[in-house]
């Protein structure tokens, strides 16, 4: 199996006072839990953090721990030939138990409490962050999720299986939306429910698209000329492209609203596009061009900044 | 290998549910639920009725309690609080994504 430095993941001392580990504990749940925390990898770095908790935080436990020996973070080693008899009621059949497993599972009854305790035990449940694109979530999506289930042997001990789900998103789920999959999580003994996952879904930022609940936001930059005569342009939506008409005199940030043209919702109906209009002047202008903007600015009595005079 | 293809559904799909499945799917206890909905972190749908059912949106709120609870050790009231306080963090930052939706983009 392989070792973790309980003690260097909290930042403790191997003789630091179990108060000095509940401290240590503590700010670094404070800074890492997944539901108050907005650093990167916040949930990785609280797994780990809660595991060498779990185990140091009890003392008969942690005498445990310490007795394992002391080697290098993610070496392969073996608990001492008596380490078993002292701790465990029993020596697991196979080799890649997962140290946190291992734990879970000593004081107490020993390592038989998955086994020996009475009555049934529910099966873990899992909360995944799955990120889909605006596609995905326009059309539905189907994609391998891939866990890491404990399962049981004869004795009571635990085992990491890797277990892989194809799953089908239906079309309509959005940023923050939770989806289930009864049952999928982790299995139960003895006649208790089997654990379930929850899909935490994420929509990845799209290079055209925003969206707003089931609301779709767009960018639609028009040339002067074409916001002044109005137009007709081809426009994409998240259901592929349309022609809509841009009506005469369209002032920058005007809003044209498509009904319907949004993201779908779960039980029929759909949310909006909302086209905002931009006006997009060329970086550079031919001799013509210039001329004519020219005449233009000759001819205009248009003052865009009246209100200036009006207010001063 | 085939693997079987599973649908995934919407947790509101669920419909309402009992204080006593609320508390299977969230692993707090039924006391601590009642605690929860005594100081307004979680509403019954109908909060006078004898037994108590709630809408599958709750498992979220209970779920992340149950989270907070163990991970933070707190007491009900802090729990609340933090509960309360997370609540507004969301609504916060799904205001500030649909005004960052509507705001064009400088190029």
């Amino acid at each position: 199996m392989k070792y973790k430095d309980y003690y260097s993941i909290l930042g403790v001392d191997r003789k630091a006072s179990a108060e000095h580990i509940k401290r240590a504990y503590r700010k670094l749940a404070r800074k890492y839990h997944p539901d108050v925390s907005k650093e990167p990898d916040a949930e990785e770095k609280f797994k780990e953090v809660a595991e060498a908790y779990e185990t140091l935080k009890d003392p008969e436990k942690r005498a445990a721990f310490d007795q394992l020996g002391s080697f290098q973070p993610g070496q392969d080693f073996r608990p001492p030939p008596d380490w078993w008899k002292q701790f465990a009621d029993t020596q697991p059949s196979f080799e890649d138990i997962d140290l946190a497993d291992l734990f879970a599972g000593l004081g107490g009854h020993g390592v038989h409490r998955a086994r020996g305790r009475p009555g049934p035990i529910p099966g873990q449940d899992y909360e995944v962050a799955v990120q889909i694109t605006l596609e995905q979530a326009y059309h539905g999506a189907e994609f391998d999720l891939d866990l890491s289930l404990p399962e049981y042997d004869e004795s009571g001990l635990p085992r990491r299986v890797p277990k892989k789900l194809k799953v089908r998103i239906p079309r309509g789920a959005v940023d923050g939306q939770k989806l289930r999959l009864p049952g999928k999580g982790g299995k139960a003994i003895d006649g208790g429910r089997d654990g379930d996952v929850y899909l935490n879904i994420v929509l990845a930022p799209h290079p055209l698209f925003r969206a707003s609940g089931h609301d779709v936001y767009l960018d639609l930059p028009l040339a002067p000329w074409e916001a002044v005569l109005g137009t007709t342009v081809r426009m994409p939506t998240p259901g592929g492209p349309v022609d809509i008409k841009v009506p005469p005199n369209t002032a920058a940030g005007q809003q044209l609203r498509l009904g319907g043209r949004g993201l779908p919702r779960p039980h029929g109906g759909a949310g909006d596009l909302f086209a905002i209009a931009q006006i997009a002047v060329p970086s550079t202008v031919t001799p013509r061009e210039r001329e004519l903007l020219q005449q233009l600015a000759a001819a205009s009595t248009f003052n865009p900044r009246r209100h200036f005079e009006e207010n001063a | 290998m085939n693997i079987e293809l599973t649908e995934a559904t919407w947790l509101e799909d669920a419909g309402e549910i009992s204080l006593a499945e609320l508390a299977r799917l969230s692993g707090l206890e039924e006391a601590r639920l009642r605690e929860l909905v005594d100081y307004g972190a979680l509403a019954p749908v109908d909060p006078a009725a004898v037994s108590w059912t709630f809408s599958a949106e709750c498992v979220v709120t209970a779920r992340t309690a149950c989270r907070l609870l163990n991970d933070f050790e707190l007491e009900s009231h802090g729990l609340v609080v933090v509960l309360s306080l997370l609540e507004r963090i969301r609504g916060l930052e799904s205001e500030l994504n649909r005004l960052r939706a509507r705001m064009p983009r400088v190029r």
